[in-house]
């Protein structure tokens, strides 16, 4: 571009553009709010990309029977996050990231929840497809520690069942309603759950990761962050 | 509807006059049968205790997880850069087509986008690691069947496609090629013209199965109407791939939600789909499902376009906090990876949704009142990998 061109710099021609408006997402998120009420407690759009729907844990079976009636017919999956920051997290297990970095052990940071917001530590998460619409919407929960119920998808989905049986084992989620509650990989007799974050990664702790050291610069090369590809 | 509770009803008089006669005279005791783990038509190690009464199955239930790796614990301490060479295994006969979404989400949220050469190559393995899982699916379903034939058939042009897959990624299981931004390389001279050959190939093992197996008087006698699962019961156990199309319904991911970084708009192809639900209905989509791929990559392989095959992206990789899910047509079915990170070197946490898991979580309904020779073809018909349902 020379110098003497006058037209509009390209940012600012990106920062006038007018921001993508999702209609049909948009759209389910009104009917959705509609059917629920004060059920949706919280929802975000990417546009053309996905939804995410926040409701109440009491109105969670209600939510996929709602959207099962308004054609979201194929169950996708579901299953949980545990918001904890990990207190075994990969930087902070290391000695040798110490070492090299001559960092400080770190203190795990606040419970941050993603999209949709989230007020507890445990989320469940689900996902249904309307394949006449080709649309995708995900369902989330919160679950307070001291009570980690919520209802089952089982009566609506036949192919929840499954999954909250894995939610079972791996995040201690009791789903009640289900008709059979019992581990599916795990030993009946294994202790904890697995993908929580507080369960330590045993391997990980026998034998500390090389961390930083496998990210090293190369050899003649200067760049720390930045690199021009491979 | 009317078939699904007449068909309930019928199991549910089987196994009470099954109960009856267990109760009554000790003659025709109930039995339990364990199938695997170590089980030829198991894929792996899935345990599945059936219950019978003489031939008849009361009742199934798998028993998964001799295999489970914990990947999704896993993911949380790899870097993103390193998760590739982990999710290669999910699915171990259709390696590359594993690392495909995982590395969408990851571009989708760094907001990166794959050259369009890289996206071409990229499509052309996927199809690629179709064609040597399904193919696979069509020799060993003969084999669990009796048909051997097959079975070596399939193993023996299966090699061309694991060849092109080698000398492109240098692995023929493993490829772990897919890189975030593009692929680790360009292709070598020379593999045009060779996948091209290796295309015909297939297609001839197309026309053989065909006339070998599918179109096989036995074959049909050992399929059709076995297995039956109607379209609603697919759809609300999840079911996807081949499985659900077996059941009538249009819905490929391909065609239908591509994401971005995969070019299947660009190809003129067709998606197969069966109204029966049976056995056969299953077999029958996968063989045409493997011809179409051979068609595909025909035509991928004669529009590639030039430039480079990785986009500009630091050399150490952090991805911004966010959420995706991304999904593809893999070749057991709708594979997604829910990816949420909070701006760091590794995932906080991903979520894996295999295709195997949720096809045959529908084992216990499906098995329901068949007798057990059929179990095996149902189970063949529905083609799991045991390392995609554990993870």
């Amino acid at each position: 571009m020379s110098s003497a061109d006058t037209t509009v710099e390209p940012d600012a021609v990106e920062a006038a553009e007018v921001p993508v408006v999702d209609e049909r997402r948009e759209a389910l998120l009104a009917s959705l709010v509609e059917a629920l009420g004060d059920a949706v407690v919280g929802s975000h759009i990417r546009p053309l990309d996905d939804l995410w729907v926040r409701v109440d844990r009491e109105a969670w079976p209600t939510a996929a029977a709602t959207l099962k009636d308004m054609g979201f017919t194929f169950f996708d999956y579901l299953s949980a996050i545990d918001w904890l920051p990990s207190p075994y997290g990969r930087d902070m297990d290391a000695q040798e990231d110490l070492v090299v970095s001559g960092a400080e052990p770190k203190v795990p940071g606040p419970v941050e929840q993603g999209y949709a917001g989230g007020d507890t530590r445990f989320q469940v998460i689900g996902r249904l497809y309307s394949i006449p619409d080709a649309l995708g919407v995900h369902l989330k929960t919160d679950l307070p520690d001291d009570d980690l119920r919520v209802g089952s998808w089982t009566p609506h989905f036949r192919g929840a069942n499954w999954h909250e049986r894995e939610c079972f084992e791996m995040f201690g989620v009791e789903f009640t309603g289900h008709p059979n509650l019992v581990k599916l990989y795990l030993p009946a007799d294994f202790q904890g759950h697995p993908l929580r974050k507080d369960f330590p990664l045993l391997s990980r702790r026998v034998r500390p990761w090389p961390g930083i050291v496998d990210v090293e610069p190369m050899p003649g090369r200067d760049d720390n962050e930045e690199g021009d590809g491979e | 509807m009317t078939d699904l509770s007449e068909r309930d009803q019928m199991a549910y008089i089987a196994a009470r006059a099954a109960d009856a006669r267990v109760n009554i005279d000790l003659e025709t005791e109930g039995m339990t049968l364990n199938l695997g783990p170590q089980h030829p038509a198991t894929h792996g190690t899935l345990r599945i205790v059936a219950k019978l009464d003489g031939e008849q199955i009361i009742s199934a239930e798998p028993i998964p997880g001799y295999m489970h790796r914990g990947y999704e614990k896993l993911t949380e301490v790899r870097t993103y850069p390193q998760i590739t060479a982990l999710v290669n295994r999910i699915d171990w006969l259709g390696s590359f087509a594993n690392e495909v979404p995982f590395i969408l989400a990851a571009e989708k949220l760094m907001d990166v986008e794959a050259p369009p050469r890289a996206q071409h190559i990229r499509t052309i393995l996927f199809e690629l690691a179709r064609i040597a899982n399904i193919s696979l699916f069509l020799g060993d379903f003969g084999l669990q069947l009796g048909a051997l034939t097959m079975g070596f058939y399939a193993f023996r042009d299966r090699e061309h496609v694991l060849n092109q897959i080698e000398s492109a990624t240098g692995g023929r299981f493993h490829p772990n090629f897919d890189r975030i931004g593009g692929l680790k390389d360009d292709l070598p001279k020379g593999w045009i013209a060779d996948t091209k050959r290796a295309m015909v190939k297939l297609r001839d093992l197309c026309d053989e199965t065909q006339t070998l197996m599918v179109g096989n008087e036995i074959f049909q006698a050992r399929t059709r109407g076995i297995g039956v699962i109607p379209a609603d019961v697919a759809l609300s156990y999840g079911l996807s791939g081949a499985n659900l199309r077996g059941s009538g319904v249009d819905w490929d991911l391909r065609r239908d939600a591509c994401p971005p970084g995969l070019v299947y708009d660009k190809v003129d192809w067709k998606v197969w789909t069966h109204p029966d639900g049976d056995c056969f209905a299953r077999t029958w989509v996968r063989l045409q499902e493997t011809r179409e791929a051979t068609l595909i990559v025909d035509q991928l392989l004669d529009s590639i376009p030039a430039g480079p095959v990785m986009a500009k992206v630091p050399r150490i990789i952090k991805v911004p906090a966010g959420e995706a899910y991304v999904e593809t047509e893999n070749p057991l079915g709708a594979m997604g990876y829910y990816v949420v990170s909070k701006g760091d070197l590794v995932p906080f946490r991903v979520k894996i949704r295999t295709p195997s898991f949720n096809n045959i979580s529908i084992v216990p309904w499906v098995a329901k009142g068949v007798y057990v020779p059929d179990l095996v073809a149902i189970l063949g018909s529905l083609y799991f990998i045991l390392g995609d349902i554990d993870r």
